[in-house]
């Protein structure tokens, strides 16, 4: 499993589907381990009622069905399906609302969707918060700058029992990135990729769970944007074949 | 009878198996292969499988990395390229006309022998080479901290004399392994010249490619391809080395500029289809100050306006 996920690490980006199916041809009885460990491009489902999109992940998944946020209905329809509590689900309601409002601020455009749930032990809840944002020139890049963009985010946060006014958030999130422009002078220019990070906080619950998840993830995305702009970042990228860089031998 | 029969799906099996495995092995990013071998082996659990994986993967790796060997006996290095393959195992360095015995698996170079006669190309033709690999050497040693380069006659290396045609091809390869940076690259630039004697000019096509992987935090991959053409007049051996040596560099170092005009772009316009650094509203989230987003929506949604 170890060496499948270091392979994982290693494979170009842009092929991980076929470097996931070929471990899961080479791996069956791993399966569902490699399923919820790799990280997979975010899909997206109309939600019939809502007329609106929402995304899908392991945790609005009951079988082959997907909770949308919208509606709280099952795609495609479920009688039993897993849901959170009353009021989980109220702060899930809110959570979508705002977080649409946020995306739409920074992302002009894509889609997002929040979903909650108890966890199995332990007190507590967990949320993930998913982005999806097409900026490729047939998408909504309305700067028409990139030939194919993607950026898929997730970002997951678990919070624990509330004690003496705070309580302990634990957020993980990972950005899958895709572009690729063209021109004449530089030719296919194409990165793809994905950064994961990890940020564990203590804070006060008097502004509400929402607010405290919030500025986190906010905070997160733009260090990890900071860290994708970094490793654009020219003298680096152009440091690795032609210029002379004595400090960094073999 | 029955065995047969249940043999039969085993072995398309491990076909498949070493395919899959393969796949890994000529997809590893540059420097990489050996690693991914060990990855490799330890989800096989075949050695057979494994052996014959490596073997048909490893050569292709090399030779579309275009990765540099040292000779025993300081005999210096030797550029592993398509151009330069005798067989399998046996590869030409055209600069001191030496033929590397190499093994593949463990990238290295085992045995060294002065080529043959009919493995280089005519005097006429090695003058031309000969030169245009002098100036190259110097270029690179001023451009690439460690690149090597090597020029291959490719097609009628038997040309005896003015009034035939001949075909060169210089490649450059550059590579940098840097795990303390979480970061591997390699650049390769590949330049077919074609001496046409009746038009009394040479033409270059290249291909450079740049390739790199960021592994810190996660698995980001970059790479580049451009393409482009570029010819110059027929002369004499070393002018003709001076000029195509200049046409090379010059159309490096504009690749070079645009591909970092086009980085310097990306943070600031590029991405910003895709994620802003602020909001539209040029200050961060109000995250305090949310209930507002959601009172809207419910008015509006009272009120029967918006989606």
């Amino acid at each position: 499993m170890e060496a499948a996920m270091d392979l994982m690490r290693r494979m170009p980006p842009k092929q991980s589907q076929t470097a996931l199916s070929s471990l899961l041809a080479l791996l069956p009885e791993h399966s569902q381990e490699l399923l919820s460990r790799v990280d997979q491009p975010l899909e997206v489902l109309c939600d019939v009622e809502s007329g609106k999109e929402f995304l899908l992940c392991d945790y609005n998944r009951d079988g082959d069905s997907h909770r949308s946020p919208w509606s709280n209905k099952y795609h495609p329809p479920l009688d039993d399906g897993c849901q959170p509590s009353a009021d989980l689900r109220k702060l899930e309601v809110e959570a979508n609302d705002v977080f649409a409002v946020y995306r739409d601020q920074y992302y002009e455009g894509g889609i997002s969707s929040v979903y909650m749930w108890e966890p199995d032990e332990g007190e507590g809840f967990a949320s993930c918060f998913l982005i999806k944002k097409d900026g490729s020139k047939s998408g909504q890049g309305r700067r028409g700058y990139l030939q194919e963009g993607l950026w898929d985010a997730i970002h997951v946060i678990e919070v624990g029992a509330e004690d003496e006014g705070t309580a302990r958030y634990r957020l993980t999130s990972t950005v899958m990135l895709s572009l690729t422009t063209s021109d004449t002078d530089a030719g296919t220019f194409n990165l793809s990729g994905s950064i994961t990070r990890q940020m564990i906080l203590d804070l006060a619950v008097s502004e509400g769970h929402l607010c405290n998840m919030g500025r986190m993830i906010e905070e997160m995305e733009g260090k990890l944007r900071n860290s994708l702009d970094q490793i654009l970042d020219t003298t680096n990228v152009l440091k690795i074949a032609f210029f002379s860089d004595q400090n960094a031998q073999l | 009878m029955a065995e047969q029969k249940q043999s039969e799906p085993e072995e398309l099996s491990k076909k498949q198996r070493k395919e899959i495995a393969k796949w890994f092995l000529i997809n590893s990013p540059p420097g990489e292969i050996q690693y991914v071998a060990k990855d490799v082996e330890s989800l096989l659990m075949d050695e057979h499988v494994y052996e014959m994986a490596v073997s048909e993967a490893f050569p292709l790796y090399n030779k579309t990395h275009m990765i540099c060997l040292e000779m025993p006996n300081r005999s210096g290095e030797v550029l592993i390229t398509a151009f330069g393959e005798l067989d399998g195992s046996h590869y030409l360095d055209p600069r001191n006309a030496q033929v590397a015995t190499v093994d593949h698996v463990k990238q290295v170079c085992s045995m060294v022998r002065p080529a043959t006669d009919d493995e280089l190309p005519s005097s006429y033709v090695e003058e031309f080479r000969g030169a245009l690999d002098a100036e190259l050497v110097r270029y690179i040693s001023e451009a690439y901290p460690k690149g090597i380069c090597s020029v291959y006659c490719i097609s009628r290396k038997d040309a005896e004399g003015p009034g035939s045609d001949f075909e060169l091809v210089a490649v450059i390869s550059a590579g940098k392994h840097s795990p303390q940076n979480f970061c591997n690259g390699s650049w390769r630039s590949v330049w077919r010249i074609e001496f046409k004697d009746e038009l009394q000019l040479v033409e270059l096509i290249g291909k450079i490619e740049v390739d790199a992987h960021y592994f810190e935090e996660g698995n980001v991959q970059l790479d580049t391809n451009h393409e482009c053409k570029d010819s110059t007049i027929f002369q004499l051996a070393e002018e003709c080395a001076v000029s195509l040596a200049n046409i090379i560099r010059h159309h490096e170092s504009e690749y070079i500029a645009a591909l970092e005009a086009s980085y310097s772009n990306l943070p600031d316009t590029t991405f910003k289809d895709l994620r802003r650094k602020l909001p539209v509203t040029r200050t961060l989230f109000p995250w305090h100050n949310t209930l507002q987003f959601s009172l809207t929506r419910d008015l509006t949604k009272e009120l029967g306006i918006g989606n």
